[in-house]
C-alpha cells in the first residue's frame, strides 16, 4: 500500500507513503476493535437475554436496542473519572491503555482475508500471541496501582492464570504451524483453500483435539468465564477493575472484547480455513478470482467468511459464560497443568507422528481445485529464493503473488531428484526441511 | 510502619509474606445482604474468618413489645423477607398457643398450602443466589422466573409480593380468591419439570460439583453442637424436621400428609427417579449436600402443596377469622419453634394479661447457621468463602432482626 500511495502522489522512495499507509491501517483496525466491542457487548447482552429468558436491551436505537452500547459508552464518557486517594496515580491512569494497546496491537498481524492484513509479518502467529500476552500487564498494573486489596487479588490471579495458560496455548498453536510449515497467518490460511476437508481441524484426530484445547486455553487467556477469576464478581467485588470508573473502565472492556475476537479469529485461521468457506463457492460458480475486481470480490467474500467464523467463536464464549459456574483458582491452574498441557503435548506428538508416518487425512481426497499442499511447496521455495536473493523477508501477500514470484524466481526444474520441495514433481506430503539458501543459488 | 525501624537491614531481609486483613462486606456482592466478614488471609488462603453482624438491626423485638400481636405481623415479614409467609405462620402459631386458640381444618390446610409455597419460593432464591455465588448468573434468573409465579399467586391472595402479612393469629386475613387453586395447580404442573433444568445447570454440573463437593464439611455432631437447623442440619445427615418432630400445635397441621424428611438416612437419600445421583466427590455435610437437600425439599413441598390443595377444597369450616386487633392476651408465656425454610424459627411471647405483649423474642435460625462460618472457612481458599456462606443460605434480616 505504501508504494501505491507513493506512486499515485509521485513521491517514490519517500517515507510519506509508509506513514500514510500505517495511519490508514491503524484507523481501520481501530474501527475493528472499537466497533467490534460495541457490537459484541450488544450481542452479549442479547445472547445473555435469550439464554436467561428475557429480552435484553430493546429500546435504544430502534427495534433491537442495537445502540444500547453506544448510549452506555456516552454515559461512561460523561461519568466522573475517579482516581482513589491511595492509588499510584500514574500507573492507575495508564493501565487501561496498556491493556487496550496490547489487544489492539495484536490485530496488526491478523489477516482478514487473503492479503488483507495491516502488516504481513512472517512470524505472525508468534507476534499475535506475544502481543496478546502483554495485555496481562495492564491488568497487573491496574490491580497493583488501585490501592485496593480486591484489585490486587484479581491482578495476581490474572498473572498466575495467564502465565500458566500461555504454555498449552503455545503448544496448540504449534500444531497448525507445524502442518503448514510457516508462522505466516496469510500462508496458513491459504493452505486450507478448497473444500473444508483441507481445514487443519479435520486433518487428523489429533488436530481436532488440539482445536478444543486451543479454544479452552484461549478462553482462559482472555479471561472469559469459566476462567474469569480476575474479575470474579462474587468473590472479588469486581477484581482488578474495582476502582475504575467511566471511560478508563470501558477501555478494559474494549480490550477484553477485542481479545475475544482476536483469539477466535486466530482459531479460525489456524484450524478452520480462515477466509476460505467450507466449499470453494467462487470457483464452483466459475466466478473470476483474478483481476482487480475479481480479486477484490473474492477477498470481500473471504473477509465476511472470516468474520463469521470469528463471531461464531465469540458467540460460543458468550454461551459458555452464561451457562457455567466459575472455577476456583487452584482448579484453574490444575486444569491447565494437569489436563491442558499433557493433552496438548499428546496432540502435538500425535499430529507430528501422523504427518511423519504419512497416515491418511481428508486433505488427501483432493476435493476441488488443487491440493492444499501446493501452497506449502510454493511458500518453501519462495522463502528459499528470497533469502538467497536477499529480498525482504516479508511473506508474499497473495496466492497470485506467490505464483508470480515463484514463476520469476524459480530456475528451470532441477534435474536433481533429491530436492523434492522445489517443484510439484516432488512428493506433495514431504516435509523434509531444506536449509535456507542451500536449495538454489541465484 | 516498618520505615520507623532504625536498622534498614531488618526490612531488607524480612521477606516473609504478611497476612492481610480484608473486609468482605458489608457492601459486597455475595454476602446476602449486609453481612461483614473480616478475613485474615495469606494470599488466597483464609486463616481466619470473623462474621460481623448487626447492620440490619431494626429493633424488631422491642417494637413487638409496643404493639399487639396482630400489629406485629408486618414486622415478622421483614425478618426473613424471602419467606415472609413462614415468619407470619411462626408468630401466629405462638400467639395461638398462648391463647389456646383452635383452628378449623380448612384453616390448617390453607396454612400448609401457603407455608409450603413459601418454602418453595424461598428455596428458589437460595438455589439461584448460590449459583450467583459460584459465578453463574443464569440459574438465578431461572429461579426468579418461577418464584415470580409464586409471588403472583401470593399477590392474588393478599395483595403483596414480599411482605405479605397474610397468616395472622386466628387464621388468615382472607380466604383464597376464586380460581386460585386452578392457577396454583397450573403452576405446579409447569414447575415440576423445570426442576430438572436446575439439576442440569447446577446439581449435576461438573464445575458446580468441583466447587462444592468436599468443601465446608460439617459433621452431624458439629451441626448439632452449633445449633444448626433446617437444611444445614439435614445436609449433615441428621434426621430432624419440626414438621415431624415439633410441638403438637405445629405437627398437627401436617397430620395425614405424606412426605419425607429429606436427609441422608442409612447412607442414601429417599429414592425418587427424578433425583440426580450423589457424586462420588461429595462428602456428607459439605456444601453440595446442603444444596441438594434444599433442591429435594422443593420436590417434597410440591407434594405437600398438592395434597393441601386437595384437602383444602374438601375441608369444612372457615378459613380462620383473625383475632381482634386489640385482643386481650391471657397472662403467661409461650414459646414455639416452626420449621421455616432456613431452619427452626422460634418465637417467644410473655404476656402480663394486656393486649400488648410484655416480652417478645425471636430465635433466629440463620444466626446459629451463620455461626459455623468461622470454623468451616478456616484454611479454605478465598473463593470458598462465598461457596460456604452461600450454602448456609443466611438472610441477614432474620439474624439482625
Amino acid at each position: 500500500m505504501a508504494e501505491l500511495i507513493n506512486i499515485r502522489l509521485g513521491l517514490e522512495g519517500s517515507a510519506f507513503g509508509s506513514i500514510a499507509a500505517a495511519v490508514i491501517h491503524a484507523l481501520l483496525l481501530l474501527h475493528v476493535v472499537a466497533v467490534g466491542a460495541l457490537v459484541f457487548i450488544w450481542m452479549e447482552r442479547k445472547i445473555a437475554g435469550r439464554i436467561q429468558d428475557r429480552l435484553g436491551p430493546t429500546r435504544v436505537g430502534g427495534k433491537f436496542g442495537w445502540l444500547q452500547t453506544l448510549a452506555d459508552g456516552l454515559k461512561l464518557i460523561t461519568k466522573e473519572d475517579i482516581t482513589p486517594q491511595n492509588a499510584d496515580k500514574m500507573l492507575f491512569k495508564i493501565a487501561p491503555y496498556v491493556s487496550f494497546a496490547a489487544s489492539y496491537a495484536a490485530f496488526l498481524a491478523l489477516p482478514f482475508a487473503d492479503g488483507w492484513v495491516a502488516n504481513n509479518v512472517n512470524s505472525a502467529v508468534f507476534f499475535v500471541l506475544a502481543v496478546l500476552g502483554l495485555e496481562v500487564f495492564g491488568v497487573i498494573l491496574a490491580g497493583y496501582s488501585s490501592g485496593s486489596k480486591w484489585s490486587l487479588f484479581g491482578a495476581i490471579r490474572e498473572a498466575a492464570q495467564v502465565v500458566s495458560y500461555e504454555v498449552p496455548l503455545g503448544l496448540c498453536v504449534v500444531v497448525p504451524v507445524f502442518l503448514a510449515g510457516t508462522m505466516n497467518l496469510v500462508t496458513i490460511g491459504n493452505m486450507q483453500a478448497g473444500y473444508f476437508t483441507n481445514w487443519f481441524v479435520f486433518h487428523d484426530i489429533f488436530t481436532f483435539g488440539t482445536f478444543w484445547i486451543f479454544f479452552t486455553c484461549a478462553t482462559a487467556s482472555v479471561n472469559r468465564a469459566p476462567f474469569d477469576l480476575a474479575e470474579a464478581e462474587s468473590e472479588l467485588v469486581a477484581g482488578f477493575h474495582t476502582e475504575y470508573s467511566g471511560l478508563r473502565w470501558s477501555f478494559f472492556f474494549m480490550a477484553e472484547y477485542g481479545s475475544m475476537f482476536l483469539v477466535s479469529g486466530l482459531g479460525a485461521i489456524l484450524f478452520f480455513g480462515g477466509w476460505h468457506g467450507p466449499i470453494p463457492l467462487m470457483s464452483i460458480l466459475g466466478l473470476p478470482e483474478s483481476g482487480v475486481l475479481g480479486n477484490y470480490l473474492a477477498n470481500l467474500a473471504g473477509c465476511v467468511n472470516f468474520m463469521l467464523k470469528a463471531v461464531v467463536g465469540v458467540t460460543v464464549m458468550m454461551w459458555v459464560r452464561w451457562t457455567l459456574p466459575r472455577l476456583r483458582i487452584d482448579q484453574v491452574i490444575t486444569t491447565c497443568l494437569k489436563y491442558c498441557v499433557p493433552l496438548a503435548s499428546v496432540c502435538f506428538i500425535g499430529a507430528v507422528g501422523w504427518q511423519v508416518l504419512d497416515l491418511p487425512s481428508p486433505s488427501d481426497w483432493h476435493l476441488g481445485t488443487g491440493p492444499a499442499y501446493k501452497v506449502h511447496e510454493e511458500w518453501a521455495t519462495h522463502t528459499n529464493n528470497s533469502a538467497a536473493s536477499g529480498a525482504d523477508d516479508r511473506g508474499p501477500e497473495t496466492t497470485e503473488q506467490y505464483q508470480r514470484e515463484s514463476d520469476q524466481l524459480l530456475p528451470p526444474e532441477p534435474d536433481d531428484a533429491d530436492k523434492p520441495l522445489t517443484g510439484s514433481s516432488g512428493s506433495p506430503r514431504s516435509l523434509t526441511a531444506t536449509p535456507l539458501g542451500q536449495e538454489l543459488s541465484p | 510502619m516498618s520505615s520507623q525501624l532504625d536498622d534498614q537491614r531488618i526490612i531488607e531481609f524480612d521477606v516473609r509474606t504478611d497476612e492481610m486483613l480484608v473486609n468482605m462486606g458489608p457492601q459486597h456482592p455475595s454476602t446476602h445482604g449486609v453481612l461483614r466478614l473480616v478475613l485474615r488471609t495469606d494470599g488466597e488462603i483464609i486463616s481466619q474468618v470473623e462474621p460481623q453482624i448487626g447492620y440490619l438491626h431494626r429493633c424488631a423485638e422491642k417494637i413487638g413489645e409496643n404493639l399487639t400481636p396482630r400489629q406485629w405481623i408486618p414486622y415478622t415479614d421483614r425478618m426473613d423477607y424471602l419467606a415472609g409467609m413462614n415468619m407470619n405462620l411462626g408468630w401466629a402459631l405462638t400467639v395461638e398457643k398462648l391463647m389456646e386458640h383452635e383452628l378449623s381444618d380448612k384453616a390448617k390446610h390453607l396454612r400448609v398450602l401457603i407455608a409450603e409455597l413459601g418454602r418453595i419460593a424461598s428455596h428458589l432464591v437460595g438455589m439461584g443466589a448460590y449459583g450467583l455465588d459460584l459465578g453463574t448468573f443464569s440459574p438465578f434468573l431461572y429461579a426468579f422466573r418461577e418464584r415470580e409465579k409464586i409471588l403472583d399467586l401470593f399477590e392474588d391472595v393478599c395483595g403483596a409480593r414480599l411482605t405479605y402479612s397474610y397468616l395472622t393469629p386466628g387464621g388468615a386475613t382472607a380466604d383464597l380468591p376464586p380460581g386460585w387453586l386452578e392457577r396454583c395447580q397450573e403452576f405446579l404442573d409447569q414447575f415440576e419439570p423445570v426442576i430438572q433444568e436446575y439439576h442440569a445447570l447446577l446439581t449435576t454440573n461438573a464445575i458446580f460439583i468441583k466447587r462444592t463437593a468436599g468443601i465446608g464439611v460439617m459433621s452431624a455432631e458439629m451441626a448439632i453442637d452449633y445449633g444448626c437447623t433446617g437444611p444445614v442440619l439435614r445436609g449433615s445427615g441428621v434426621n430432624h424436621d419440626l414438621r415431624f418432630h415439633g410441638e403438637e400445635i405445629y405437627t398437627e397441621m401436617y397430620d395425614g400428609y405424606i412426605f419425607d424428611v429429606v436427609c441422608e438416612k442409612d447412607g442414601s437419600y429417599p429414592v425418587d427417579e427424578t433425583y440426580p445421583p450423589v457424586p462420588e466427590d461429595a462428602v456428607l455435610g459439605d456444601c453440595w449436600h446442603r444444596f441438594y437437600v434444599r433442591m429435594l425439599e422443593v420436590v417434597q413441598s410440591i407434594k405437600l402443596v398438592r395434597q393441601a390443595m386437595e384437602r383444602y377444597s374438601s375441608a369444612s369450616g372457615d378459613w380462620g377469622i383473625p383475632i381482634k386487633l386489640s385482643q386481650r392476651l391471657p397472662a403467661g408465656e409461650a414459646y414455639l419453634e416452626t420449621e421455616a425454610p432456613r431452619g427452626q424459627m422460634g418465637f417467644y411471647l410473655v404476656s402480663d394479661g394486656t393486649a400488648i405483649p410484655w416480652r417478645v423474642r425471636a430465635r433466629s435460625s440463620c444466626f446459629c447457621n451463620l455461626s459455623v462460618t468461622a470454623p468451616l472457612c478456616q484454611g479454605c481458599l478465598l473463593a470458598d468463602v462465598p461457596a460456604i456462606v452461600g450454602s448456609l443460605d443466611v438472610v441477614m434480616g432474620e439474624i439482625d432482626r
